[in-house]
């Protein structure tokens, strides 16, 4: 297989957003969207996918940037991950997406990449990025899942045909932020909950979001619903840098005195979409966050997980994150 | 670099250029019955061979960037004729659409300092400055920089060619083992110490966490961060 070496696309720039859905509504699905760029020159160097154009949004300074507004805050999809990780604003109320921005690859890519990049990436399964005609790159097998296959990785929940996990750091906790994603096409403008942004393979096996090939996820909004919950974020993984998570937790909790009065804990990496763990979330609301509420809850949070040959480590990981998420510890 | 490396200089490519010299060289005395009728010795036949390999295996590495068929032009595309603000000095060039910034630099404008390691912004090797911030230009599409001040290895010297103190730094500290991922390494501590003159170790340890180093001298590569902390 050629490596290295891109094969030829028409790149352009765009200044400004209505310039950008005009060309992702002209191209379609041979149109693609370069935020950070940096997992787009993968797949593009690797020959996995090959679009006609590739449009650039570099270049759309209303897509960037952190603003208050009148119940929250909005962040542009193309908000680098080292913006949203020191942005004071985020940090002093939503610290629950700066910790998960930090956990983010490397520096070097956060500096590059986008959030809305992280929210919108393609999941991590190698024998789907090694180019084979999977269920998920449209063919009638899922390689992933066979007998000998190596799945590690791959998930503990809602498999469909596919096996692939989200490998979002950021996903789980703009959906226990109960964040909303403003997505635009030529046709008008669309607010998606977090919760429902996410693509099952039960519903479309082929894509990882609810974006069509002309929709731009433009903005994230952060509602002060959750402003200073008690927050936490953990992910574990083989290596401290770089590495896509093997399970990650991103748990809010309001609280009313020593009560948790709403809850909501989200897991990474265990399914194709960030899962809400809402037995767990059940389970704590109206308890004080002792050890023994903990236990019960991450143990409530893997009922009915159906591992793989190789990934069944997940469901105590999960397990254990849960419990460490309601314990704060 | 991978397969476009390797077939550049093996059989793949000498074949494609050779195919009457290779299947000369697989039967020696065809080769010294030429070489007397021609006058040629053992030896120049040898060099040229060398030589000619040579240039196939360069052309087809630089070739695969250069020859890929574009799709018809429309309008609103780039331009290929761009400024890139490079070390400080405007530099023009012609850049294809898909054409990485770690290509631009080595290939085009000479700047060898910024190597390729992995080229899938996975090992730090070709870490350089856009706007006082470290990227990975593997992974950097080049059209994305423009007007975007760069900075490679290369620009760090001081007006008399002295060196960077992170590079003194690191030259005293023994730093580098191989060197193939220092420029990167210093392109890293250059970037923390502009942003945080006095970090701490952690700090530094977190900032120079992107750039790999297969010898595995991180520590005295933060030695040495932590050196040009003190002595700048």
């Amino acid at each position: 297989m050629m490596k290295d070496m891109m094969a030829g696309f028409e790149l352009f720039q765009p200044a400004d957003v209505e310039t950008a859905l005009d060309l992702l509504d002209r191209y379609g699905d041979r149109g693609w969207r370069l935020a950070g760029g940096y997992d787009s020159l993968d797949w593009l160097k690797n020959r996995g996918k090959g679009p006609t154009a590739v449009i650039d949004l570099e270049g759309i300074d209303e897509l960037r940037g952190i603003r208050e507004t009148s119940d929250g805050i909005e962040i542009g999809a193309l908000t680098t991950l080292t913006e949203v990780e020191t942005n004071g604003l985020i940090q002093e109320r939503f610290s629950l997406l700066a910790d998960a921005a930090r956990h983010v690859a490397s520096p070097q890519i956060r500096n590059a990449g986008t959030l809305g990049g992280n929210l919108c990436q393609d999941t991590r399964c190698w024998y789907y990025r090694y180019g084979v005609k999977c269920y998920r790159a449209g063919g009638n097998t899922c390689y992933a899942a066979a007998p000998e296959a190596m799945n590690r990785e791959h998930a503990v929940f809602g498999a469909s045909r596919c096996v692939a996990v989200t490998p979002s750091d950021c996903a789980p906790a703009v959906v226990a932020l109960d964040a909303q994603m403003v997505v635009r096409n030529r046709r008008g403008q669309r607010v998606i909950n977090a919760a429902d942004f996410f693509m099952e393979p039960s519903v479309d096996i082929r894509r990882m979001t609810v974006l069509e090939p002309e929709d731009l996820l433009v903005a994230i909004r952060l509602p002060n619903a959750w402003a200073n919950a008690s927050f936490y974020f953990e992910k574990v993984a083989d290596r401290n840098v770089w590495d896509f998570p093997l399970v990650n937790v991103a748990a809010a909790f309001r609280m009313d005195g020593s009560t948790v009065a709403d809850a909501r804990i989200v897991c990474g990496a265990v399914q194709c979409i960030p899962r809400r763990a809402r037995s767990a979330e059940r389970l704590v609301r109206g308890q004080t966050r002792s050890d023994q509420v903990a236990t019960s809850a991450g143990a409530a949070a893997v009922q009915g997980a159906e591992p793989l040959a190789f990934n069944q480590f997940k469901v105590p990981l999960m397990q254990n994150l849960v419990k460490r998420a309601v314990q704060g510890a | 670099m991978s397969d476009s490396d390797l077939s550049g200089f093996g059989p793949a490519g000498t074949t494609r250029g050779l195919p009457t010299a290779m299947a000369a060289a697989q039967a020696p005395e065809i080769i010294l019955a030429d070489a007397r009728s021609t006058s040629w010795s053992r030896r120049d036949f040898i060099k040229g061979i060398v030589a000619s390999g040579a240039t196939v295996a360069g052309l087809s590495y630089f070739g695969a960037g250069c020859t890929t068929p574009l799709p018809a032009q429309t309008a609103g595309g780039v331009e290929r004729l761009i400024s890139l603000d490079v070390n400080g000095q405007t530099r023009r060039v012609d850049v294809l659409p898909g054409e990485t910034l770690a290509m631009t630099l080595r290939y085009k404008l000479g700047l060898t300092g910024t190597k390729l390691g992995c080229d899938r912004a996975e090992c730090g090797a070709c870490t350089v400055l856009i706007g006082g911030v470290t990227h990975y230009s593997c992974s950097t599409l080049t059209h994305r920089v423009r007007g975007r001040e760069i900075t490679t290895v290369e620009g760090l010297a001081g007006p008399n060619g002295e060196l960077h103190p992170v590079q003194q730094a690191f030259v005293a500290e023994l730093s580098p083992q191989c060197g193939f991922c220092t420029p990167g390494q210093v392109m890293a501590a250059v970037a923390l110490l502009d942003r945080n003159p006095n970090p701490t170790r952690e700090e530094a340890r977190v900032a120079m966490s992107g750039n790999l180093c297969r010898c595995g001298a991180y520590h005295n590569y933060l030695d040495g961060v932590m050196r040009a902390a003190r002595e700048a």
